[in-house]
């Protein structure tokens, strides 16, 4: 009885967060830790950290993943579920809510003249997000490198509209990083 | 044509690192190449999911669905974009809490981590070629949007000066506002 509470109230939390968070994950990451840490109580701040880190770095939308994780510490794999969909149904009624009239929206003329201009602000948006990741990443020499080529690759490929998948580059870029960290033991183990 | 939608959402949810931004270039790839949005359509989504609450992926996912699938098609899209997710997490915290402290798993998400912001400022670059000079590969003739280019400007402009004043960015939401009203007063000339 006391476990089907905690789903129901872990459900709503999350719903509450799905519905109320604006601009993604880091945005919600926040909000969880409010929610869970500091009023709910039902995680450490040291543990909550670790979801961070561990949402940040796995795959997918940070904000799912700290969901996912949250709920699994509160209430195991139901728990998971339960949070996982309590954080996707508010954006998933809204958008589709407003995928259904977007069009009829978009075909009145000054709405139409409206979105050329919100579409270069998209552009801006997604430079200043690559822009502040560039900042706040280590500028070390292998860092640089694989950022250089990934961008330049990628150019070209658009620009010549070759077939070439994003994935492949992210593969490749992964491989690459466990070459390094390879190589660096082998030169440590030399001179030992 | 549901089957598809789930699993090029499923390779967007397993293949996406670094939120939001870091899956713009893969969806990107995904819908122009199979013509599900063109890029204008493209920049309006994203732009209703950065307004919108909740994580921009599942917006994302929800909108590209139910474009083109109806109801079972947004479900299924974000069903997929999810998916990966999901398991992944509950692997990590049920049975590998350590798995991020292995050594070799940590240096794949050190490529990774650069490979991304490469991917976010080519996208970006790219975007701004297409919509703003109008070419989208070396073969096109270059039709150059006078009014975008003066509104990318504006943006830049007031993003700086934001910054040196109030020492951070504008929110997302605002821009959009600002832009929406350049974009209806510059177009309707």
């Amino acid at each position: 009885m006391r476990k089907m509470k905690g789903c129901v109230s872990l459900f709503f939390t999350m719903l509450k967060i799905g519905l109320f968070t604006f601009g993604g994950g880091y945005a919600m990451l926040a909000l969880l830790e409010n929610e869970f840490v500091e009023k709910k109580k039902w995680m450490e701040k040291e543990e909550f950290l670790d979801v961070a880190a561990i949402a940040e770095s796995t795959p997918g939308p940070i904000a799912i993943n700290a969901a996912t994780y949250v709920g699994y510490k509160t209430a195991r794999t139901i728990g998971a579920v339960i949070a996982t969909l309590g954080v996707c149904i508010p954006s998933f009624v809204i958008i589709f809510a407003i995928s259904l009239f977007f069009d009829a929206f978009l075909s009145l003329r000054m709405v139409a003249y409206a979105f050329k201009g919100i579409q270069i602000c998209v552009v801006y948006l997604i430079l200043t997000a690559g822009l502040k990741m560039l900042k706040q990443m280590e500028k070390t020499v292998f860092n640089v490198i694989l950022l250089s080529a990934t961008l330049i690759c990628m150019l070209l490929v658009s620009l010549f509209a070759v077939k070439f998948s994003t994935i492949f580059m992210i593969l490749i870029c992964g491989a690459c990083g466990i070459v390094v960290y390879l190589l660096g033991k082998i030169k440590k183990g030399e001179k030992q | 044509m549901y089957l598809k939608l789930f699993l090029t959402f499923l390779q967007i949810g397993a293949f996406s690192f670094g939120g939001g931004y870091g899956m713009i270039s893969l969806i990107r790839e995904k819908v122009l190449s199979y013509g599900w949005l063109t890029e204008e359509e493209l920049l309006n989504m994203i732009a209703v999911a950065e307004s919108t609450p909740g994580p921009i992926a599942v917006n994302m996912a929800t909108f590209v669905g139910s474009a083109q699938g109806g109801f079972w098609g947004a479900i299924l899209a974000t069903l997929g974009v999810v998916f990966p997710s999901f398991l992944i997490i509950l692997f990590i915290a049920a049975l590998m809490r350590n798995l991020l402290k292995f050594a070799g798993v940590k240096a794949f998400l050190g490529g990774i981590r650069p490979c991304i912001i490469g991917l976010i400022l080519a996208t970006a670059i790219t975007t701004f070629i297409s919509t703003a000079i109008g070419l989208s590969s070396v073969g096109d003739m270059p039709s150059i949007d006078v009014r975008g280019i003066i509104i990318f400007a504006v943006l830049i402009a007031i993003g700086v000066v934001t910054k040196r004043v109030f020492k951070k960015n504008p929110s997302p939401i605002l821009m959009i506002l600002i832009s929406a009203g350049f974009g209806t007063l510059l177009y309707s000339l």
